[in-house]
């Protein structure tokens, strides 16, 4: 095992990009994730792996240099906040199209709009119901600790590649800011030029012979006929990862009346909250979200049939609790709760809206 | 055993930094830490806060309404987390500055003279050491050698030569708070 460090989350993910083998990071800072650019760029990682790391001149550049290398088989990553995030939709609208891999952060602060630097989880919408236009969908990881924040790049590439699909690692300004024991994953090396050729001909805009035929990276299509072939081609995608991809924690479920659902800072929240409550004597369980997209619709579903009721917990107006309720399907009640704006719910606050939500209702 | 508390006080008293200190001497002696900064817009001269837990076990929330002990440096974070002291908490203070002195009954209430200790010192930049020093007095929750080793390691090498005036404003803080009487 690694050495034991103290980092925040940022810190963290900037660290574990390095590692993971990544040839290429393109972004422009934005409080609470600026510490991701700040810690590459202190470190130089194109001294210790050869990895590129730029400051780009806007959010929309950034989305668009990953765009260019990722066609060119690259691993590469960006990250950024709220705001910023919506500025790269289209971008990641078109990586998706063409169906490119890639890894974008978003460690989400409170909008609408320029909104505020606090944390929030009101950017559940856009990560998983698609942000941009059209007709796609991200995988969405959601890491509740700095050493999640660490393990998920690796495992975001990982997924990227595999599907060849943006890979969104979604945290929020708690996760991204605190500091944690962390332990860094080892050193992948970075694969070499041939490498990627012999990986990635098939698609990538790299090392064409003559024997073959170009490849070409593009996410138009005019004729309809071929551009719906292409979104079933997607869908088909989307659909093997919902077959394969679910991923979520259950803490105290086995003999739990009352389950809270939440992923990120408000699955560390909800933690306390549980404890609070069994030390009452409430029989409360965690189901915490791993992956957002796909949502574990089926694991929830079968819970349902056992417990009394769910309270989806997230620092938003109430947007995962749409995911939660379709999954309960009305079996038993599932009510939101959650502070927004930028406001953090303590433990209480959560354990008061169990209470009066879902215990006494 | 777990620790919940909150540092909180001006930005350039070195509320983070103290915090930053604590995490790194519970890693020390293998214990679960976490550190979480109110982040806001702030600069020196605006009010900054910090959560820190120290646990021998796995830490659920990093963000607490209530708190074993509080470390206050100014009136405004007087105001704010006074009342969010859990009952039989501890609640420490530097009484400089502050104009309305806490009132609570049910909790044990301290003070440390940080910043007049602090430049008798002649160096006002080592207050956040002396008020800590005066939190491992009351609370020694972590060893005093942990404590040495966690700087070494968040130190940069080259100011590795402050660490003896380091141990010696903590050793200032120990002996130097005083129980107030309500």
């Amino acid at each position: 095992m690694g050495e034991v460090k103290l980092m925040k989350g940022n810190e963290a993910i900037a660290e574990a990009a390095i590692r993971a083998g990544a040839d290429a990071y393109f972004g422009y800072p934005i409080t609470p994730q600026s510490e991701v650019i700040e810690y590459l760029m202190v470190e130089r990682p194109e001294d210790r792996t050869g990895m590129v790391v730029l400051q780009a001149e806007s959010e929309i550049a950034a989305i668009n240099m990953v765009y260019g290398a990722a066609g060119a088989g690259k691993k590469v990553m960006t990250s950024s906040s709220s705001p910023g995030v919506s500025l790269k939709q289209e971008g990641i609208s078109y990586i998706a199209g063409a169906e490119l891999p890639c890894v974008i952060v978003n460690v989400v602060r409170g909008g609408p709009g320029l909104g505020t630097i606090q944390p929030s989880q009101a950017d559940y919408f856009q990560s998983t119901k698609g942000g941009g236009h059209g007709d796609y969908k991200l995988l969405v990881l959601a890491p509740a600790s700095v050493q999640e924040m660490a393990d998920f790049v690796d495992q975001a590439f990982d997924l990227a590649f595999k599907y060849r699909n943006p890979v969104l690692i979604l945290s929020d300004g708690v996760i991204g800011q605190m500091m944690e024991k962390v332990v860094m994953p080892e050193q992948k090396p970075r694969l070499t030029n041939d490498e990627i050729i012999e990986r990635y001909s098939d698609w990538a805009t790299v090392g064409k012979k003559k024997s073959r035929e170009r490849n070409i990276i593009t996410s138009l299509e005019l004729d309809p006929y071929r551009q719906e072939a292409h979104n079933l081609k997607l869908q088909e995608k989307y659909k093997k990862m919902e077959e394969n991809e679910v991923r979520y924690e259950m803490i105290n479920c086995e003999d739990a009346d009352y389950i809270i659902v939440a992923y990120g800072s408000s699955a560390r929240i909800a933690q306390k909250t549980m404890d609070q409550a069994r030390a009452k004597g409430l029989k409360v369980g965690i189901f915490r979200l791993i992956t957002l997209f796909p949502f574990p619709k089926n694991e929830i579903n079968k819970l349902a049939d056992r417990v009394k009721g769910f309270l989806a917990v997230e620092m938003s107006a109430g947007q995962m609790i749409e995911d939660v309720r379709l999954a309960v399907n009305g079996k038993v009640p599932a009510e939101h709760y959650g502070r927004y704006g930028g406001v953090i719910h303590s433990p209480e606050e959560v354990l008061a809206a169990l209470e009066q939500k879902i215990i006494g209702g | 055993m777990t620790e919940e508390m909150i540092i909180a006080g001006f930005g350039g008293q070195g509320v983070l930094s103290m915090g930053k200190i604590l995490a790194y001497s519970g890693i020390m002696q293998d214990q679960e830490v976490s550190w979480m900064p109110s982040y806001g817009p702030e600069m020196r001269g605006g009010t900054a806060n910090v959560t820190v837990i120290i646990s021998d076990e796995r830490i659920s929330s990093p963000i607490l309404a209530n708190f074993d002990t509080a470390i206050i440096l100014n009136q405004q974070s007087m105001d704010k987390f006074e009342k969010s002291v859990k009952p039989g908490g501890v609640l420490i203070y530097d009484p400089n500055g502050i104009i309305k002195h806490p009132t609570r009954t049910d909790i044990s209430i301290y003070t440390i003279e940080g910043a007049k200790l602090a430049s008798k010192m002649g160096n006002p930049k080592i207050f956040n050491m002396i008020v800590f020093g005066a939190f491992l007095e009351v609370k020694p929750i972590v060893k005093l050698e942990n404590v040495i080793k966690g700087l070494k390691k968040s130190l940069p090498e080259r100011h590795h030569k402050l660490i003896p005036l380091n141990k010696d404003a903590i050793t200032m803080g120990m002996q130097n708070v005083v129980k107030a009487s309500i």
